[in-house]
């Protein structure tokens, strides 16, 4: 399997849209930790972009990259190889690969400009999106024969994570405004990792005191040590599951 | 060697495989023969684990092949239309290959990347090469680690009257050395030589399989262009 990953990791890095993206995150870490005085301020500006972007690179590049290693991935079912170990050596490799790139990328500027509780956080928040979207993407691909297909599913997944829904938990809230909603919203936050990112993020920030009665329950359940360990057990569990369900696909796929 | 028991497999509505059961042999040199469409490269495809069969199974040296994927080590296969990853070397290919089988190879057999002149391009990239080209790269990978059983899907097609003849050796010499061989092609004067029994498979049932003679018995013709003509016609006009 280690042999896999490492052409997997070659053949990315010889194809450069990677090593563009770390510069892409590099000037924008950069130039936003520049432009405030704060570095908190900064942070917080940094926090909307990568919470975009993070997400929807790793998620396009995995999935075209999937699709375009269909003559490796048929090359190599042939041969004494388990295909549950191809599958996540494709995996790990573009892992590895965009971890990488965010460390390096945006991990580093952090660390520079802003080594606080909120930038570790940010950095652990970046790193558990990009797994959790390079998962998202594999599943995707393996499970639509049809390229064009696929990539229109993972940009779909993106949108809905990134936009609809919030739509909709908006929509719930404001139709339930009511009833005591804020046990509930913590339920509805772990459903959707870039969600449950952003409050991680904004609970070290102490910018929570400004979201009301469902900003003090969030900072009383996720602001311990047992909300970041539920909180790191979620974004797991959606790393897994998609992988887990890809890996049940792929070894029932005909190629 | 291979034994295949009830082999079942649909795409959608379509019956690839009907209930195929076959057995070959070590030493034998079996030809797939049928028309287009009769399920020859599904059932190749079966053997190699790359499709996985509705229902029935598949036996490589008395072990079911389902949840296995070391037998493959004594595989040697060539696609009927070489695809590989475009921004390789071929160079880099060979090596991955090699690097991948390490521990299966029994001693590496590079006569082909020299027969075919693939020695003196190996730094060109895969997106680069002609479809021959591609099948001269497919056709010495398959034959690269000594493997038992030799899997060739259609592989003259595509290949110039010199190449081709420089791979039909190369598949006699190893049916002399013993070695399992399963081809299948449409070009019959080219297996006439190669070929000891015969599999004909239409619209995915195994029509029947038979040793060259004694095909050649049954039908009364000499060549087995002939004989598979006079097959054809006689289960298109029973």
């Amino acid at each position: 399997m280690k042999k896999i990953i490492k052409y997997v990791v070659l053949d990315i890095l010889r194809n450069r849209i990677v090593l563009a993206y770390t510069l892409f995150l590099l000037v924008i870490s950069l130039s936003v930790f520049n432009l405030e005085d704060n570095a908190a301020k900064g942070l917080l500006s940094l926090l909307n972009i990568i919470l975009i972007i993070v997400p929807l690179i790793s998620i396009i590049f995995s999935t075209i990259y999937v699709y375009n290693s269909t003559e490796f991935i048929e090359l190599l079912v042939s041969q004494p190889v388990k295909r549950t170990g191809l599958l996540l050596s494709i995996f790990t490799g573009l892992a590895v690969s965009l971890l990488l790139a965010f460390l390096v990328g945006a991990g580093l500027p952090i660390l520079i400009y802003s080594a606080s509780a909120a930038g570790f956080m940010m950095i652990a928040v970046g790193l558990a999106l990009t797994l959790v979207f390079v998962s998202l993407a594999v599943l995707a691909s393996v499970i639509t024969r049809d390229k064009a297909k696929g990539i229109g599913v993972s940009i779909l997944l993106w949108f809905y994570f990134s936009l609809i829904y919030d739509g909709i938990i908006l929509f719930i809230l404001f139709q339930f405004s009511d009833y005591p909603m804020e046990k509930v919203t913590i339920g509805f936050s772990s459903l959707n990792p870039i969600d449950l990112g952003r409050i991680m993020i904004l609970l070290k920030l102490d910018i929570a005191a400004m979201m009301g009665y469902t900003g003090a329950v969030f900072k009383d359940f996720f602001g311990g040590f047992w909300g970041i360990l539920y909180a790191l057990l979620v974004m797991l569990l959606w790393v897994l599951i998609p992988v887990w369900l890809t890996v049940r696909k792929f070894n029932r796929k005909d190629l | 060697m291979i034994i295949a028991t009830n082999v079942n497999k649909s795409f959608g509505r379509l019956k690839a495989l009907d209930n195929v059961s076959l057995t070959c042999n070590k030493g034998q040199s079996i030809s797939l023969i049928g028309p287009n469409g009769s399920g020859k490269t599904t059932f190749i495809k079966c053997l190699l684990g790359m499709v996985v069969p509705d229902n029935g199974f598949i036996t490589f040296n008395n072990k079911n092949i389902a949840h296995d994927w070391a037998y493959r080590a004594h595989i040697g296969y060539m696609p009927q239309t070489g695809r590989f990853p475009d921004n390789m070397r071929i160079a880099q290919v060979f090596d991955m290959m090699k690097d991948i089988r390490k521990d299966s190879a029994t001693g590496l057999d590079e006569d082909l990347i020299t027969a075919f002149g693939l020695d003196k391009i190996l730094d060109k990239r895969m997106r680069t090469l002609s479809g021959g080209t591609r099948q001269k790269v497919g056709a010495s990978l398959a034959f690269l680690f000594n493997p038992n059983v030799l899997i060739l899907d259609e592989p003259t097609a595509g290949l110039d009257p010199v190449s081709s003849e420089i791979l039909k050796e190369k598949i006699i010499s190893q049916k002399q050395n013993g070695k399992l061989i399963l081809i299948t092609s449409h070009i019959l004067s080219d297996l006439e030589d190669i070929t000891t029994e015969i599999i004909y498979l239409q619209e995915g049932k195994l029509k029947f399989h038979k040793s060259l003679q004694q095909l050649k018995e049954d039908t009364g013709e000499e060549k087995l262009t002939r004989a598979i003509a006079h097959v054809m016609k006689l289960n298109l006009h029973p």
